[in-house]
């Protein structure tokens, strides 16, 4: 039965490295606007080098 | 790139999508205006033709020619500063509001604005709340510059310095989040903690691991009751501080005895307690509330008037003009009002031609012509050329801004809605029962089963069920409204929207579309020539009446004049061969009206003194608007009020029936005491208006709701705002927030039905943990799943988006 203790403490560590995960990226700002980070990346960027000179 | 577009083989302006002639073409293709060819000429040449490619027309119509000068008070020390976010030697930040966004291909265009200007460091979009945050170089642009270059390719910002708490709202959105992420992952953990104890059946699970079980999930409860239940603890000692009860004070006392009896037993070795059951409610009900609260972010409900003024005049001093901020402007200082520019305060014109546009105050849809030394509100627009005026008071004491401040907002969202009158029920019936109970266990001689009754009880009894129902339907309601055109500040209105008896529209601008849409002719008809002459002739003035006549006539070929004599206000005589034509109202054309016509709306042409005929000027209705009068009347009573004359009260009267009232010629105090004198008879009032002038009786309204064509521009503080060209979904929407009430009166009787069979155990004293494991998410599960089926099914038979 002590194997239950083992393995509920690895999964601890790993949610827990999930929600420092989740809180870490909704203080970014992550959460907030999803409409464009989603399509930011659907643009082409070959204008942007095109032009820096 | 180009190729001329269209649909429905109907030529389209490549730019923006509006129909077009196809008189103005370049780079091989149509556009309907100037403006748009501009923009699409900059793009082509910069290579951004992609802005085309991922949405159909994304271009906004330029509707007038920017010039810098516009924004040359943004370069005032003192208002710069304001704005300014961050500034070094190099770079200076600013965050604009460009209500204008709509779609991925602006996200496109105003990111790569540092292409299109090489003084643009960076930019990034902000698209939930439409804001640009831009990284220039102050040493190649200033920010007046910058303004003018957003301005010319369409997004023109609105700049304003009240409100800048938007910080305040980002911190609180995202404490609410990090209290569900915590709760929800301390209630996965406790779950996983606790299923060894309830499904280890004849096996003995060695001693040290039970308690290292029950301590974590005791140690796991900490955050969950502490910081992500905190607000049920801090909401009910405020409301018993006020002495009433709300709903979080039976929450909180069911959140609170739950905690002392699993604290209890836990650490004098009696149970496992019921961390479980304790931390997926309050999980469940944060989910409720964020799903609730999830209102539209880049939407204002609370505007004031501050926020409709540009913020800064150009004043004339010994000749020069200085540019001063508008909170300093005072009596007499003369100042230059431009085309389209707003009137700030009250004034006395000295100089130029007013033309006012009062539709913003009074609702009355056509331009007031006003003569020198003669007062001009504010909150009126200039149509004309360049006006200068005197200010006769400052601008905390005009007309507008007295007509503002008259009527603070009731705050609403205050109001005690079923729930709270509810819970006050419930908290009383509680304790009734449990005085029963108690009573009960110690006459039957057995006290020590009397407090695992008792706390069993107030857990069971917990009334999230209820917060549940309400939270969970009126956040799927809210969205579906959303979806549907209609933006709502808070679930309140929604609950109020399902009581309201009585509708009052205003008319112009609500009912009817918000510019003179069209011209209706009547009279003998015209031949080619005398319809050239009147387009040639309304040219030459710049009143309203005849720049619509003008592009009523835009595809005849205008004729030149001999010569022609322009009479401000009355109307414009011209020669043609021998012909004497006349043109305007009819003092001016000497006809005496026979019918009940006004004649501010009615066009009159004459030739060689014999009449020709007369132009109307329509109001057109929205489309379906009829048919929504017909539908709604129905169910409610209606009044129409309106600021207009009473042109068309015969034609409103037949629409909305005669046991309704409509209103005409009213100012916004009269529309205000009509509301009033609607709910002192006893009425729920919902009012639907656009403008100024409804801005007293919104608030006055038990709903206000403001319609508006282009959902981010400035609507009047209101409860909501309704697409304009969604209106006529209104009766879909009522009938939706009716339906959402008695969607939680079901859902509930069902939670009952669950907490009665709860109530079974625990008044026996036999809840076990494992029954109220079972028990309390499958209530909450049930309810989730039932509103939010039966919201869909209500909305699918409405037919209303999802």
């Amino acid at each position: 039965m002590s194997v239950l203790v083992g393995l509920l403490v690895i999964s601890m560590i790993i949610s827990g490295g999930f929600l420092i995960a989740f809180l870490w990226s909704s203080k970014n700002g992550q959460f907030e606007d999803q409409f464009s980070s989603a399509n930011r990346i659907l643009f082409e960027e070959k204008i942007k080098t095109k032009n820096k000179n | 790139m180009g190729i001329d577009v269209r649909l429905n083989n109907k030529l389209i302006c490549s730019h923006c999508g509006n129909d077009c002639d196809g008189s103005i073409s370049a780079y091989d293709s149509s556009f309907c205006c100037n403006g748009c060819k501009v923009v699409y000429g900059l793009l082509n040449e910069k290579g951004f033709c992609d802005y085309y490619k991922f949405n159909d027309r994304p271009g906004l119509t330029i509707r007038s020619n920017i010039s810098q000068s516009k924004y040359d008070y943004l370069d005032q020390e003192d208002i710069k500063q304001k704005l300014t976010l961050f500034k070094n030697n190099e770079q200076s930040h600013v965050r604009l509001y460009l209500p204008q966004m709509h779609c991925s291909s602006c996200i496109y265009l105003l990111e790569n604005f540092h292409i299109l200007n090489n003084a643009v460091i960076s930019s990034r979009v902000d698209f939930v709340r439409k804001e640009i945050f831009i990284a220039y170089d102050h040493r190649n642009i200033s920010l007046s510059g910058l303004v003018a270059e957003l301005a010319s390719i369409g997004y023109e910002p609105h700049i304003s310095l009240s409100g800048n708490d938007e910080d305040a709202y980002k911190k609180a959105d995202r404490t609410k989040i990090y209290k569900l992420g915590i709760a929800g992952f301390c209630f996965s953990n406790i779950m996983m903690m606790s299923l060894p104890q309830y499904f280890a059946g004849d096996i003995e699970i060695e001693k040290p691991i039970t308690l290292a079980l029950r301590y974590g999930m005791f140690a796991l409860s900490l955050p969950v009751v502490f910081y992500s239940g905190f607000e049920f603890f801090s909401s009910s000692w405020n409301s018993l501080k006020e002495k009433y009860l709300n709903i979080d004070v039976p929450i909180a006392l069911a959140i609170a005895i739950t905690f002392i009896r699993s604290v209890y037993e836990v650490f004098w070795g009696t149970g496992e307690g019921y961390f479980d059951s304790l931390a997926g409610i309050i999980f469940f009900m944060l989910v409720g509330r964020l799903l609730q609260d999830n209102v539209s972010k880049s939407l204002s409900f609370d505007r004031d008037f501050k926020s409709f003024f540009p913020i800064a005049v150009r004043q004339k001093i010994d000749g020069g003009i200085v540019v001063k901020p508008i909170e300093k402007v005072e009596a007499e200082d003369v100042l230059v009002i431009r085309q389209d520019e707003l009137v700030p305060v009250d004034g006395i014109l000295s100089k130029g031609k007013a033309y006012i546009d009062y539709s913003f105050v009074t609702g009355e849809s056509l331009p007031a012509e006003i003569g020198i030394g003669e007062m001009i509100y504010s909150g009126g627009k200039q149509t004309g050329e360049k006006i200068e005026l005197i200010a006769v008071k400052s601008v905390s004491q005009s007309y507008l801004t007295n007509l503002w401040n008259k009527n603070t907002f009731k705050d609403k969202s205050g109001s005690r809605s079923y729930i709270d009158i509810f819970s006050k029920y419930f908290t009383v019936i509680l304790f009734v029962l449990a005085g029963i109970v108690a009573t009960y266990w110690i006459l039957q001689g057995r006290p020590e089963i009397l407090w695992s009754a008792l706390t069993s009880m107030f857990i069971i009894a917990c009334p999230c069920a209820l917060l549940l129902t309400a939270t969970f339907t009126y956040g799927r309601l809210i969205r579906m409204y959303s979806a549907n055109g209609m933006y709502v500040r808070h679930h309140n209105v929604v609950e109020t929207m399902s009581k309201i008896d009585y509708l009052v529209f205003d008319k112009t601008g609500t009912l009817t579309n918000h510019h003179l849409n069209g011209l209706d002719y009547q009279g003998n008809e015209l031949e080619e020539w005398e319809k050239g002459i009147l387009h040639s002739l309304a040219d030459e003035s710049s009143h309203p009446l005849s720049r619509a006549i003008a592009s009523f006539y835009n595809k005849v070929t205008p004729l030149p004049v001999e010569s022609y004599k322009n009479y401000p206000g009355k109307g414009i005589e011209g020669w043609y061969e021998n012909h004497h034509l006349k043109f305007g109202s009819a003092r001016f054309l000497g006809i005496i009206e026979r019918e009940n016509t006004f004649s501010d709306s009615v066009v009159y042409f004459s030739v060689d003194g014999t009449l020709r005929g007369k132009f109307n000027i329509k109001n057109t209705y929205r489309e379906g608007v009829v048919e929504m009068l017909a539908l709604l009347k129905k169910k409610f009573k209606l009044a129409i009020l309106s600021g207009d004359h009473e042109g068309e009260k015969e034609y409103l009267d037949g629409l909305i029936g005669v046991e309704n009232k409509s209103l005409f010629t009213q100012n916004p105090q009269q529309k205000y005491d009509f509301i009033v004198s609607l709910q002192q008879k006893g009425h729920k009032v919902m009012m639907i208006g656009d403008g100024l002038n409804d801005a007293g009786a919104l608030k006055q309204s038990d709903v206000g709701i403001a319609i508006s064509d282009a959902v981010n521009n400035f609507t009047p503080a209101a409860d909501g705002i309704l697409d304009g060209k969604r209106l006529t979904n209104l009766p879909k929407l009522m009938k939706l927030a009716h339906a959402g009430r008695y969607i939680i009166y079901f859902t509930f009787l069902v939670s009952i039905l669950y907490n009665v069979v709860g109530l079974l155990f625990a008044v026996q004293g036999k809840l076990y943990p494992v029954v109220a494991a079972i028990l309390m998410p499958a209530s909450s599960l049930t309810i989730i799943f039932l509103t939010f089926t039966m919201s869909g099914l209500i909305g699918r038979k409405l037919k209303l988006n999802d």
